[in-house]
């Protein structure tokens, strides 16, 4: 198959299993998007596919398997955008961005000219070559984030494996930067794998999609057949209302719901719930 | 076009700065070299440097403030460079090999060779006890940094580990031998290079320099740790073996540093943080200027502390640590009123 495929992933810390036996399918070409609550195991998943998080379960680039964990090699192939937007020293931006070129640089070799146009090329792509001069550490929410967005298009990798990629963002850049990683996807033919929590986004950029819940893959498949289950329901504890608006997908949580009825599939959840409702 | 002009500005801003530190060292190890008890001009330096010209100079230069400069430049350099890159492992500015109990704990080793006379017994004994106590701590250190990643363990067990250091040091002082032991001992812990020889100067030297290249190597990974521990090992760090190898090199240069001069404090603190916004913050190129601004800011402060008209030579530690303890405090002020 052409693309990433997992199998059997587990992360355990400790005595808890925070993704249980996951199998991920994230076809080359498409963006797959991985949904759920707060807590399910999103991140988690993304990070053990990325190798930063040691884990069982094997996972593979068109049915080949990756270089180990941590390598070099594996980092060429596989982007990785954390959720948090760590930036630890007042570096500019451009050199931030530089910095995703590392795994193709021999350990005492500069940049070379064709990194620098990639490097600019992915400025350029997310728009925050206007501030490439300027200390990473002083940049809002929005500009850090398509900062370090740029960083992760500068690897050049097959994949891109992003966590939460708009969760700073104003609605407007939300959209500029998911038609980012559609067109990653569509048309450099990468494979791209996006932790969303906004599941009108996902059933807007999105073709395939995971539902996780409490470290299980709930539903696996095209967007909207998970988007339409029931188990979106089951899993997030309020029912949702499904439409279209200006000929966009609209997938928005309701109220009405009966908390105790929700709340004996999920005791754990009541409390939250009782507190939205 | 503009971009591409910034880019070049940005590597040749570094290589600038190292050309000016690497002038200003030199600068200071000629006058180390010049001033003293009897000062003289640089052409007699030099002269006396290959031999030439008076024998009496000769034999000074050569002889006695020769092998002390380049122990000062040698001492200078290695703390520099483990400061900078302690900074960039911890990605703290305030980190220093101090902090983490290493320098702490080559003194205790050192100490050990005096309290039981091992020094008069052989002298790479110092340096050999030295770098093993370094060692002790550095394998504790990346024993539990296996059990418990991340930085704060490493701080807080380097924290603990400095103060066992600091503990067991005073537990020798208490049940010094002697009282020549005891004066050796505490002279020693305040950090001097005074009448050091070129034994010295070659027994730290190959330390000095596979403790060196490790931490150059570990350079990338470095700048990698600037968007975090996660974003670099996505980006192909082997973070186990990135801890590894800089925390070794600073085991390796600490140690034998500490092990000629003494406890020296505030170099790897200051240098790394003074020069640190003119290669643009960047934690691999700060290394190499780390170690240059070291050696020169040692040689000078060592040639402060030989001429300050003072009964008793001033330590050169004790003159470090007079600048360097207001700068920290001062850092650690900074750093609350603009926050991390």
């Amino acid at each position: 198959m052409s693309g990433l495929e997992a199998s059997g992933l587990t992360v355990r810390i400790g005595a808890r299993t925070l993704v249980d036996d996951a199998h991920l399918v994230a076809p080359r070409g498409q963006v797959t998007g991985i949904i759920g609550p707060n807590g399910a195991g999103k991140s988690t998943l993304l990070r053990a596919v990325a190798g930063v998080l040691p884990h069982d379960g094997r996972v593979r680039l068109d049915d080949a398997p990756l270089p180990r964990p941590g390598s070099r090699a594996r980092a060429r192939l596989i982007g990785y955008l954390p959720q948090r937007h760590e930036a630890h020293w007042p570096v500019t931006v451009r050199h931030t961005v530089e910095l995703g070129r590392l795994p193709h640089q021999g350990l005492f070799e500069g940049l070379s000219h064709r990194d620098r146009t990639i490097v600019d090329d992915a400025m350029d792509r997310t728009d925050s070559g206007g501030f490439a001069e300027a200390p990473v550490t002083t940049l809002s929410g929005g500009e850090r984030a398509r900062a370090m967005l740029a960083r992760v298009l500068a690897g050049q990798t097959p994949v891109l494996l992003v966590d939460e990629p708009v969760a700073a963002l104003d609605p407007g850049q939300q959209v500029s930067v998911m038609a980012l990683l559609r067109a990653e996807a569509t048309v450099h033919d990468r494979i791209v794998v996006v932790v969303l929590h906004d599941l009108s986004l996902a059933a807007r950029i999105c073709d395939q999609l995971l539902l996780i819940d409490r470290g299980r893959i709930v539903q696996a498949g095209p967007a909207s057949v998970v988007l339409e289950s029931p188990d979106l329901e089951a899993v997030y504890g309020v029912p949702f209302g499904r439409g279209r608006v200006c000929d966009v997908p609209v997938v928005t949580p309701l109220n009405g719901r009966d908390p105790s009825d929700a709340g004996s599939a999920h005791p754990d959840r009541q409390g939250l719930r009782s507190i939205s409702l | 076009m503009t971009r591409a002009a910034t880019v070049k500005g940005t590597g040749t801003v570094t290589m600038t700065v190292t050309a000016t530190l690497l002038g200003l060292m030199l600068v200071g190890a000629l006058g180390g070299l010049m001033i003293g008890y009897v000062s003289y001009g640089p052409g007699e330096v030099l002269m006396g440097l290959v031999g030439l010209g008076d024998p009496v100079v000769a034999a000074i230069v050569r002889e006695v403030r020769l092998p002390r400069t380049l122990l000062a430049l040698e001492v200078g350099a290695a703390l520099g460079l483990a400061g900078a890159a302690l900074q960039g492992l911890l990605r703290n500015p305030l980190a220093e090999p101090g902090l983490i109990g290493v320098s702490s704990s080559a003194a205790l080793g050192a100490v050990i060779a005096f309290h039981f006379g091992l020094t008069t017994w052989a002298s790479w004994a110092l340096p050999v006890t030295a770098i093993a106590g370094a060692s002790v701590t550095t394998v504790t250190l990346l024993l539990i940094g296996r059990w418990l990643p991340g930085t704060l363990p490493l701080i807080l067990t380097g924290i603990a580990l400095s103060s066992l250091a600091g503990a067991l040091i005073s537990l020798a002082l208490n049940l010094a031998p002697n009282p020549y032991a005891l004066n050796e001992m505490v002279l020693w812990l305040m950090g001097s290079l005074r009448d050091r020889s070129m034994d010295e100067v070659v027994l730290a030297l190959p330390f000095l320099v596979v403790g060196g290249v490790l931490l150059l190597s570990g350079a990338r990974g470095l700048d990698a740790l600037t968007l975090g521990e996660e974003a670099a090992r996505g980006l192909g760090v082997n973070m186990a073996r990135l801890s590894a190898t800089i925390v070794i090199g600073i085991a390796l240069v600490v140690g034998a540093a500490v092990s000629v001069s003494g406890a020296i404090g505030f170099v790897g603190l200051v240098v790394p943080h003074m020069l640190r916004p003119f290669v643009g913050h960047q934690p691999r190129r700060l290394l190499l200027p780390s170690a240059l601004g070291g050696a020169a800011l040692m040689v000078v402060a060592d040639t402060v502390a030989r001429v300050l008209p003072t009964n008793q030579e001033v330590m050169v530690g004790v003159v470090t640590a007079l600048l360097g303890a207001p700068f920290f405090l001062a850092l650690v002020l900074r750093t609350r009123r603009i926050g991390p």
